[in-house]
């Protein structure tokens, strides 16, 4: 367990995080300002990724894919808008839990008979290759550390966004009391949205950014969903700060765990018996972790003031 | 919403007649598909009527309700691998990991309320199932398969379909007996109490948490014995028996055919698991197909098939 | 003198800078009616979720029966022989009028861990409800689901679940809100009957009820109790008119 390694685990852990930050946001945003529970956020993030594979097949540019992909994310996150969810904003979380099933089952099998089963994937563009020294002359790939630097600048705008404008104050307020707001004469349709569009582009710029060093794969939001109601659970549903400490923590805890229970339990077990019980707890590590920050705060870290 | 005691209602009478009627037509027509297809029908009911009892009748909406299926099942799975066969053995153990996995889980869960707690114990749920994929031991990913299914006073009774179907249909008998039976007793007055207005149970002396829980642990013993089953009936385990697609299932099941009615659970049961077999004759993308169905019924058709069925039925009140 | 039934003793609660119970004392003799009056946001609702135990206290005790129940939990507080009515009507909607009473009853008689006996048949439950029922003249609606009742019958209705747990004390949280005066004499004739089989701690603003019912009145200002005594001492007090019944005598 050198110190190299530990640095480009903790780096990891960090992409790991910034990723589920992104989607984390969108969730939480939507559950805050509109009491609406979408499991569909796992699948706009998969949408993301599929929308960049064609249009980086059509312009042969990563530059050109990603603004294009965002666009057409938010085109679909728009149209299910529209469509689906919009009706279940007075129905209770059963019902929405149901429906926005019905979207997964329905966008999972989608994306098989348009893009195929077979797991896709398109290139890092040659601007972001290589890698860069950390120590020792382990290097750590350029790409991922743009994606965290990407990753955090969106962090950085969405905070300027939430407490700097207009729309960001209605949404904070919204999160604390959406009758309040509808009842000063906000068009909250309209506000619902604005924030749930943003929300499926958030989720979708977090597939797009995550295809080149994952496969493109149906099924590949569902994990990812999860992940990010972990996150969401332990932030505080509807704050944003929470969303980002808690993707940071599960990141890191999740990456580190993953690379060092193995060798911790090593120290005190013998090898064969450390294999068997290091994966299994690493991988529910972060679970272990959300039920300790929900038995001591039942409602996160950081729980949106007045729900 | 208002339902108080469960009114009289010809479905519970009219499935069991049909599921009678099973082994017959089976038998007349050769087809052991059918028979076997209706087993695995009924061993998820008994797993649907067990959400019921906690979902229905408790508003707890757990979203990892497939974990204690997936519990129940790797215990007859785990005891295969080490040549225990001896169903005497291996089925309390299945009820009894998946009570106690549902208490100790349930004793978080039960902590939060509303959107928390679907997410937590959709968490719980996937905890249990990345376990169970890294069993490498068992399969991990791939699943263990069983070399024979469980033996009762030392023979294999389950290896004929009729039999294992009569043992289900058995099993299914009187678990919904014994649902109906306690969503009638105090016990089940308490959680029906509860679900109705929680501040009010508490100021007249209940403690919510405690009756709850209990609860939660009766319907994972339930759902681990239909795991023990489903085990047997596909003579294999693998963690997707607990994948969060499956208690999403199992909630649509409940939901489909009518909440807070029992018989509602077994019916919602037969109608999914049909709906996915007809489905999928048509197209193996079955789900493009009963994804944008499920939004419509959820949008559209409240109150699921059962209450349909009195309605149209008996004409009775609504 | 006998010792009181509930006493409060320095009882605080702020919200931020804004205090809503402010160092306040005061005490309900047992079998008496004892009304707590006070303007709006003189913080009667504050006091009312710290007695009945949803609200902690910042500082001080609330005993019951001799017993400091300052952290006693809700439902804990209701095995003490602590019964309340609620502001906004709280009821089971979907239970029958008589299961609303029956599993009040059923909480103070043996355990509920009983899962296959049919609790609908349990004579001495249902008994209890009946003579619940009975006392504010609801027998008649027992088979009726309780969400179809009028407001008033709610109101009747939540008397007789809190009777059921068998109380020593009631704290009925503004009975009368939201009546009209015939269903409220009904009320008024329901507490009157109810006189000295059970201490009645009754929050209320409806004046000509309080003054109609109440042995003694505490009235209620800025967190803190302002004056105390009987209904003629309460009414002629001046500090009393300037708080609170100016706005009556303005009305």
């Amino acid at each position: 367990m050198t110190a190299t390694l530990l640095a480009v685990q903790v780096l990891n852990g960090l992409q790991l995080g910034v990723l589920l930050f992104l989607v984390a946001a969108g969730l939480t945003l939507v559950f805050g300002v509109m009491d609406f529970i979408n499991l569909a956020h796992g699948v706009q993030y998969m949408l993301g990724a599929y929308l960049a594979v064609t249009f980086h097949q059509l312009t042969g540019s990563f530059f050109l894919a990603v603004p294009l992909a965002l666009a057409a994310a938010l085109v679909l996150g728009l149209l299910l808008e529209f469509l689906v969810f919009r009706h279940l904003y007075d129905r209770d979380h059963l019902d929405q839990v149901l429906a926005t099933f019905g979207v997964i089952l329905f966008l999972n099998e989608g994306v098989q008979i348009v893009w195929g089963s077979a797991p896709l994937s398109y290139p890092i563009p040659a601007l972001l290759e290589g890698v860069i020294p950390v120590m020792d002359g382990f290097g750590y790939p350029i790409y991922r550390v743009a994606l965290i630097l990407v990753g955090l600048a969106t962090a950085v705008g969405l905070w300027l966004v939430v407490t700097r404008t207009r729309v960001g104050m209605l949404v904070r307020a919204g999160a604390t009391n959406a009758r309040m707001v509808s009842a000063l004469g906000v068009d909250i349709r309209r506000l619902f949205m604005i924030v749930f569009g943003f929300g499926a582009m958030l989720a979708g710029f977090a597939g797009i950014m995550a295809g080149p060093i994952l496969s493109v794969e149906p099924n590949m939001g569902d994990g990812v969903l999860i992940l990010a109601f972990v996150v969401i659970v332990i932030g505080g549903i509807g704050s944003i700060r929470g969303a980002f400490v808690a993707a940071l923590l599960v990141g890191l805890v999740d990456t580190l765990g993953r690379s060092f229970m193995t060798d911790i339990f090593r120290t005190v077990l013998d090898p064969s018996a450390a294999n068997q019980v290091g994966p299994a707890l690493a991988s529910m590590l972060i679970y272990v972790l959300m039920a300790a920050v929900l038995f001591f705060r039942p409602s996160g870290l950081f729980p949106a003031v007045g729900r | 919403m208002i339902r108080a005691v469960p009114s009289r209602s010809p479905i519970p009478l009219m499935l069991l007649i049909a599921f009678l009627a099973v082994p017959a037509i089976a038998g007349a027509s050769d087809t052991s598909f059918l028979i076997v297809m209706a087993t695995r029908v009924m061993i998820f009911a008994i797993a649907a009527l067990s959400l019921d009892l906690i979902l229905g009748y408790g508003a707890m909406v757990s979203f990892g309700h497939a974990v204690f299926i997936g519990i129940g099942a790797y215990a007859v799975g785990i005891g295969a691998a080490h040549e225990i066969y001896d169903g005497l053995i291996t089925f309390p153990i299945a009820i009894l990991a998946a009570g106690l996995f549902a208490l100790i889980t349930g004793a978080i869960c039960l902590r939060t309320r509303g959107v928390y707690f679907i997410m937590i114990t959709l968490a719980f749920g996937q905890m249990a199932y990345f376990t169970a994929s890294s069993l490498s031991a068992y399969g991990g990913d791939d699943g263990l398969t069983m070399w024979g299914r469980s033996e009762f006073f030392g023979v294999a009774v389950l290896n004929d379909p009729t039999v294992f179907y009569v043992v289900v249909l058995g099993c299914l008998v009187a678990c919904w007996g014994f649902a109906r039976a306690l969503v009638s007793s105090r016990f089940g007055r308490v959680i029906r109490g509860v679900r109705e207005n929680r501040v009010r149970m508490q100021a007249v002396g209940y403690d919510p948490y405690r009756y709850q829980l209990v609860a939660y642990g009766i319907a994972g013993m339930m759902a681990g014995l239909s795991g023990a089953l489903l085990a047997n009936h596909a003579e294999f385990v693998s963690p997707a028996y607990m994948s969060w697609q499956r208690s999403g299932e199992l909630i649509i099941m409940v939901v489909l055919g009518g909440m807070g009615s029992l018989h509602g659970a077994v019916l919602g049961a037969v109608a999914y698991l049909v709906t996915e077999e007809v489905l999928s004759h048509y197209t193996e993308h079955w789900r493009v197909i009963f994804g944008p169905m499920l939004i419509l019924i959820v949008i559209y058709a409240r109150g699921g098939l059962s209450r349909l069925l009195d309605r149209t039925g008996s004409g009775a009140d609504g | 003198m006998a010792e009181p039934i509930l006493a409060l003793e320095g009882v605080c609660k702020a919200y931020g800078a804004l205090a809503v119970s402010d160092d306040l004392s005061m005490a309900v003799a047992r079998g008496t009616i004892h009304a707590l009056i006070g303007p709006n946001g003189a913080g009667k609702t504050t006091l009312v979720g710290q007695i009945a135990g949803q609200i902690a206290p910042d500082a001080g005790t609330v005993w019951f029966d001799g017993r400091d129940i300052t952290r006693v939990p809700v439902h804990a507080r209701s095995h003490l022989g602590l019964a309340r009515t609620f502001q906004i009507t709280s009821v089971l909607p979907g239970f029958t009028v008589l299961e609303n009473v029956a599993v009040a009853a059923q909480a103070h008689a043996g355990h509920s861990f009983r899962f296959l006996r049919p609790v609908a048949g349990e004579r001495a439950l249902n008994d209890r409800a009946m003579q619940a029922l009975e006392t504010v003249g609801l027998t008649a609606r027992a088979p009726m689901p309780a969400g179809a009742l009028s407001h008033g019958e709610k109101r009747q209705l939540e008397i007789a679940i809190a009777l059921a747990t068998g109380p020593k004390l009631l704290l009925l949280d503004e009975p009368m809100a939201g009546t009209g005066r015939e269903e409220t004499e009904r009320l008024v004739a329901t507490l009157q009957a109810l006189r000295g089989s059970v201490t009645i701690l009754l929050v209320e603003h409806d004046m000509q009820a309080v003054f109609a019912l109440a042995d003694r009145i505490s009235v209620l200002d800025y967190g803190r109790v302002i004056a105390e005594g009987t209904p003629d001492a309460i009414r002629g007090n001046p500090e009393v008119r300037a708080a609170y019944l100016g706005e009556e005598d303005a009305a």
